[in-house]
């Protein structure tokens, strides 16, 4: 890897600063930038570690959102009671993360802000409708992610927390990509207090993460598996290479929703 | 409490407590004064013509001590990489042996083919100036289906046009035709053998340190046979006579065949140290491994067996294509061929059997021996064409292999080999014992009540290990002698060290050599230590693969503590004034047959140190011996394996719900060792049935060129095993009556697995799927069989 | 290059380390602890798992700056402090939980944690929590067997403690 500068702020505004530099990039739990950088597809002059921030980490409950630190390791949120009592599906997504090594470092900002189509928190923040705060502003989920490893922060923007609003049931149904284990295709379901259904599906997309509308609307009428069955969901933009076709994946994507309602049932 | 440091107990590991306390002694651990390190840039496309490497930027980088380039080699008059083994043709003419040059010129054949190297005082200098390296490349058109590489017009080397390496054919192809024109049913297999990467958890690694006083190599290296690696490399690439080179591979994190083979790395780092003065050292990352460690298996086959109506089996015919990739690896013309026609026998007494194996050059990295090495390719050939003629006929997979047993031995085969004994029914009881065969049906029924299909399936493997006669293998092409060697050092005290040529990289080798000195010395394994690895230091010895180290290495070891036993006889006949004759060795002990008169083996070591009282007139004071040990035939393991699978039909996953193994490896040292080692070989051939796939583009890239895209099986992915070792029948010709486990695990479990899973889906009307059978296959299957089964 | 400091296996320790030196270049280079390996460039393998400040982490994917001031435990600290095996390095000897021993200290290391956080796994939550180690070798089986038997030998000493 390159080498750079190394900064571990213990402030966000001190770790802002940090990110005006020119070639400055933040550094979350390393568990995607690090092997990155290893294979020197990235060359950033300063590297600014946000793990020493305290302000980023930790999850609290305001009303009917759960609010989650940018910093917050997988790990963390897999083993919180809050979380399991508001939103079981987060749990069972975390624990599912990786192994039990990249929990205890990678977090949800990383996570969020890297957008890997294959990656599992994206599915829960669209299918949640969560928000993402920044240290500039709040972003929908629905207009945070654009594509492959794509979002719309800004050079230096850093993810300070996400707010999830507590749905009235939650889960997350994972099929791994034998290799990498990430997801192959994994879908994320949640049924929110207004009884509408929302289904968020990742590892599929060719663009990346996406909703299901016709899925969303079988089940906001019906909420069973056999809802799921008279919903044809189309290969076409779906992703193709050597562990699955699209035709494969339009597949998974039926089977792990039907799981998930039956998961929640 | 049974002693456990003798033979047939299970003693526990003596070279754990230094790999648990982190003091193994890996190659990458080492570091020399003054060293200097190496960063090899590497071809990215899978054919080119090189028009120019210009390192001057490169060369003048910060840090940098040198940039070297294939033109420095040739300039330098080095050869290239040998190859040891040389397969004649089915016309009588020798294989074609391209050049295999240490760094590339003219042209790169594949990705990872090495073209500079750049040696600087840090590895991150080397490999900032790597980037500097300007290089002027003319893509061609790569070769990469075997299937259409005779014919595509791009020949990978000018001087096999159509990119053949040899057409080679073994076995009686008129009797086999006759038999397959009266044959009442004949089955027909066509199948893709998976490419592997062999993935030793530890990456390759090579220290070249020359000494200009003594004008002396060391290399130090990741490799499972220094001596042929100072053979190879010092007589056929760098011409450093033995004497002036040492060869030294300490811990070896894992080999699995692919650290057999001599690699350009180790010839540059040695070389380049004498240039350069001063040490160089080379460690490969994984991904550089994936592009540069030689590949395992990659076969597209034709098989076909003709049957009785009865179910016997008439004839076999194997047509293969065996991938050779880009260059001749060291063993890689010998798999395909001596290691893969010679099995096609089976345990069955097929009368006929004929196997033709056109080795192809191909766009790709080198494919050599990975653990098994050919014998996985015939197992899984035959294993799986039994089944697939037992669901055409209708019958039952243990009953079809019962009916073609060979029960008589000797056996000769149609095929070359002469099976010493063996008892394969009673592996097969056992197995189907172990598994409860009889209660799948209700099992199947629990299965689909949970909407599960669940399928068993068996195989009945054996192979042929400890490679093997020199003669033999001499008159088939080997460019090398296999025997083994061993000296049995008594000290002064009476303690012992054991100098084998086995090496161990995970074998337990100081555990079980203790084992067999210790039976035979009666002294604590305490008093015994085992050194391997180092040219310095043994006897010249070829190394470990192949199931050998026990079956060769450890019969070395016995014949050269009977020489020690016998000239001590000579010795406490002395001593005790009694005949030599009269003398006998037990416990230990030199006794007096017949009389409590004895000397204690320490006594008579220490009386041959301090020859004071001593028969000087008839033998030397000392006592040491060293034997080389040049087996008589090889050891045929065999045994039978069931695998039992629930599929997912909804999506394609498959789980593995049992594996059950009974094998017959003759006598066994240590039990827990040999358990150790069958699990592992069958979590290797689980991998390659399951999960593990070195996939190319049709441009030569290495797809699947890391783990996130090569699966490597995980714990979350195998059953704990149920594997039990049978009774056995000894092997009939070496002294310990041993046969070799190492290769088991992974040669009988992929015909299991996937005739579990096809035996899941019978009812889909699938008779194959190709390995790895991933969910994206399976389910593919089922897809394809139900559209099928609609059109009907 | 900077000067950073930590504790490591109970010893406090500085060394050099530039911006982009992994903790495993630090452990292995600057402070000679060769037991904690390297097996692959993604992340993925777990030859070089220790514990920061009392957690699993990959080493090959933190940086050595990151953890200054911090606590390293590798498997050079795992034994006790006589110079014998540990309970959980002893039990991979008993039910010979390792072969060519590379991925070992990772193997070990990790299932520390696992251990620390789930004194009594089943066979599956075991297999899981392995999800991060790799081993060519052993096909597993002796290494959940050795964490098991690890994990009743832990809760045989934890209860004759009370
Ligand atoms: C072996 C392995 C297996 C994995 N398996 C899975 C899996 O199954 N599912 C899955 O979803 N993921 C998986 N991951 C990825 C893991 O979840 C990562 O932790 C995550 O993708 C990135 O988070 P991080 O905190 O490590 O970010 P980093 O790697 O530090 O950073 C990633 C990117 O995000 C930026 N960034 C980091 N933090 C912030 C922030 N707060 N604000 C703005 N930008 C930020 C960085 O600049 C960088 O561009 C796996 C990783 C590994 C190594
Ligand atoms: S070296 Fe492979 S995960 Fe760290
Ligand atoms: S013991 Fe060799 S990799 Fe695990």
């Amino acid at each position: 890897m390159y080498n750079f500068d190394f900064t571990r702020p213990t402030d966000l505004s001190a770790a802002v600063d940090a990110l005006r530099g020119d070639g400055a990039q933040a550094l979350g739990g390393g568990q995607t930038l690090i092997p990155v950088l290893k294979q020197r597809l990235a060359a950033p002059t300063t590297l600014v570690d946000l793990s020493g921030i305290d302000s980023l980490k930790g999850i609290r409950r305001m009303g009917d959102m759960l609010v989650i630190g940018g910093g917050t390791t997988h790990g963390a949120v897999a083993a919180s009671g809050d979380v399991a009592a508001a939103i079981p599906g987060l749990v069972q997504l975390t624990s599912k993360i990786g192994d039990p090594q990249v929990r205890n470092r990678g977090t949800i900002g990383g996570s969020l802000a890297n957008n890997d189509p294959a990656a599992c928190y994206p599915a829960a923040a669209l299918a949640l409708g969560a928000t993402i705060e920044t240290n500039q502003r709040e972003i929908a989920a629905e207009d945070f992610f654009q594509g492959l490893y794509a979002t719309c922060l800004e050079d230096g923007e850093v993810i300070t927390a996400v707010k999830f609003p507590i749905p009235a049931a939650s889960t997350y149904q994972k099929f791994e990509q034998p290799a990498s284990r990430f997801s192959l295709t994994s879908v994320f379901l949640a049924k929110m207090q207004d009884g509408s259904v929302r289904v968020g599906v990742t590892g599929a997309g060719a663009d990346g993460v996406f909703r299901h509308e016709g899925l969303e609307q079988a089940l906001s009428s019906d909420f069973s598996a056999s809802a799921v069955d008279g919903v044809s969901v189309s290969a076409e933009g779906m992703s193709n290479d050597l562990h699955a076709t699209p035709e494969y994946r339009a597949n998974l994507v039926k089977v792990m929703t039907k799981r998930a309602v039956e998961a929640v049932t | 409490m049974a002693k456990d440091n003798v033979i047939g107990g299970s003693m526990k590991r003596r070279e754990d407590t230094r790999f648990l306390k982190g003091k193994g002694r890996y190659t990458d651990d080492m570091n020399r004064p003054n060293q200097t390190y190496a960063y090899i840039l590497r071809s990215w496309s899978a054919h080119a013509t090189l028009n120019s490497v210009d390192t001057a930027a490169a060369s003048g980088a910060e840090g940098v001590i040198r940039v070297f380039t294939g033109k420095d080699i040739e300039e330098a008059g080095l050869g290239g990489v040998p190859c040891g083994w040389e397969i004649t043709d089915k016309h009588g003419n020798p294989m074609k042996e391209p050049a295999h040059p240490i760094l590339a010129t003219g042209k790169v054949r594949h990705v990872g083919d090495p073209i500079a190297v750049v040696v600087a005082e840090t590895y991150q200098q080397a490999r900032d100036a790597a980037e500097m390296i300007d290089i002027d490349m003319t893509d061609l058109p790569a070769v990469v289906d075997m299937r259409s590489a005779d014919t595509l017009g791009t020949a990978v080397h000018d001087e096999a046009a159509d990119n053949l390496c040899y057409d080679w054919e073994l076995g009686d192809a008129e009797a086999t035709d006759k038999a397959f024109a009266e044959a009442a049913h004949v089955t027909t297999l066509e199948f893709i053998n998976n490419r592997l990467v062999a993935n030793p958890m530890e990456p390759r690694c090579a220290i070249g340190d020359y000494d200009e006083n003594d004008d002396h190599y060391t290399l130090y290296t990741t490799s499972q046979n220094p001596h042929v690696i100072r053979l190879l490399m010092g007589a056929f690439v760098l011409n450093i006579p033995e004497h002036k080179l040492r060869v030294y591979a300490p811990d070896v994190g894992g080999g699995f065949g692919t650290k057999i083979f001599h690699y350009a790395e180790e010839a540059f780092v040695t070389w380049a140290s004498a240039q350069l003065k001063r040490p160089v050292k080379w460690t490969s990352d994984r991904s550089e491994a994936f592009i540069s460690d030689a590949h395992g298996r990659d076969h597209v086959t034709k098989a076909e067996l003709a049957l009785d109506a009865e179910g016997k089996f008439l004839a076999l015919r194997a047509d293969t294509l065996a991938n050779m990739g880009a260059y001749l690896s060291t063993f890689a013309p010998c798999v395909p061929t001596w290691l893969h026609g010679t099995l096609l026998a089976g345990q069955y007494m097929t009368p006929a059997v004929h196997c033709r194996v056109r080795a192809m050059f191909t766009n790709t990295v080198p494919v050599d021996a990975y653990r098994g090495a050919g014998r996985p390719e015939a197992t899984y050939l035959l294993e799986r064409i039994i089944n697939k003629a037992a669901q055409e006929m209708g019958m039952d997979q243990a009953e079809i292999r019962r009916k073609n047993f060979i029960r008589s031995f000797p056996y000769d085969t149609p095929v070359a080999l002469q099976y010493d004994t063996g008892d394969y029914d009673a592996t097969l009881d056992a197995v189907l014992e172990l598994a409860d065969y009889k209660g799948f049906e209700a099992r199947k029924a629990e299965s689909a009540s949970r909407g599960k299909l669940r399928g068993i399936g068996l195989s009945c493997y054996i192979e042929a290990c400890g490679i093997a006669p020199s003669s033999l293998v001499g008159a088939l092409g080997a460019r090398a002698g296999l025997y083994e060697a061993a000296t049995i050092r008594v000290n002064p005290t009476g303690s012992v060290t054991v100098l084998t040529g086995s090496h161990s990289h995970g074998q337990g080798h100081e555990t079980t050599f203790a084992q067999v000195v210790s039976d035979a010395l009666g002294i604590p394994a305490e008093q015994i230590e085992i050194v391997h690895g180092d040219t310095d230091k043994i006897p010249f010895g070829m190394g470990t693969y192949g199931s050998r180290s026990l079956a060769v290495g450890g019969s070395a070891i016995v014949k050269a503590v009977d020489k020690v036993v016998a000239k001590g006889k000579k010795i406490a006949a002395h001593l005790l004034e009694a005949a030599e004759s009269d003398i006998v060795f037990e416990d230990g002990q030199y006794k007096v047959a017949g009389t409590d008169k004895a000397k204690a083996f320490a006594e008579v070591s220490l009386a041959a140190y301090v020859p004071h009282n001593y028969p000087i007139e008839e033998i030397e004071p000392g006592l040491e011996e060293t034997a080389f040990y040049d087996p008589k035939n090889f050891t045929y393991p065999a045994g039978s394996y069931l695998c039992e699978v629930e599929v997912c039909p909804e999506t394609g996953k498959v789980e593995i719900v049992a594996l059950s193994a009974s094998d017959d490896f003759g006598n066994v040292v240590n039990p827990m060792i040999v358990e150790g080692q069958v699990h592992g070989g069958l979590a290797q051939g689980l991998g390659q049935a399951m999960l593990e796939n070195a996939a190319y583009d049709e441009h030569g890239q290495l797809v699947a060129g890391s783990y996130m895209d090569y699966a490597m099986p995980l714990a979350v992915d195998l059953p704990s095993f149920n594997v039990e070792t049978a009774e056995g029948t000894p092997c009939t010709h070496n002294p310990l009556g041993v046969k070799g486990c190492g290769e088991a695990g992974a040669i009988g479990s992929p015909p299991a697995l996937v005739n579990a899973v096809v035996n899941a889906l019978e009812g889909h009307g699938i008779d194959h799927i190709d390995m790895p059978l991933s969910p994206l296959r399976v389910w593919t299957a089922i897809q394809n069989a139900s559209v099928k089964q609609a059109a009907e | 290059m900077a000067t950073i400091s930590m504790t490591v296996n109970g010893k406090q320790v500085s060394g050099e380390a530039q911006g982009n030196t992994l903790l495993v270049e630090f452990l292995r280079q600057e402070l000679k602890l060769t037991g904690t390996h390297v097996g692959c460039d993604t992340s993925q393998c777990g030859a070089c798992v220790v514990h920061v400040n009392g957690e699993s982490v990959k080493s090959c994917s933190v940086f050595a700056s990151a953890c200054d001031g911090g606590s390293v435990t590798t498997i050079e600290g795992m034994a006790n402090d006589d110079g014998t095996l540990g309970v959980i390095q002893q039990a991979f000897q008993n039910e010979h939980g390792l072969q060519c021993g590379f991925c070992t200290p990772g193997m070990v290391m990790s299932i520390a944690d696992m251990l620390k956080n789930n004194p009594q796994p089943t066979e599956a939550e075991i297999r899981e929590g392995l999800k991060g180690n790799i081993c060519r070798c052993t096909g597993y089986h002796n290494i959940v067997k050795a964490a098991q038997s690890a994990a009743a030998t832990l809760a045989g000493a934890a209860q004759a403690a009370e």
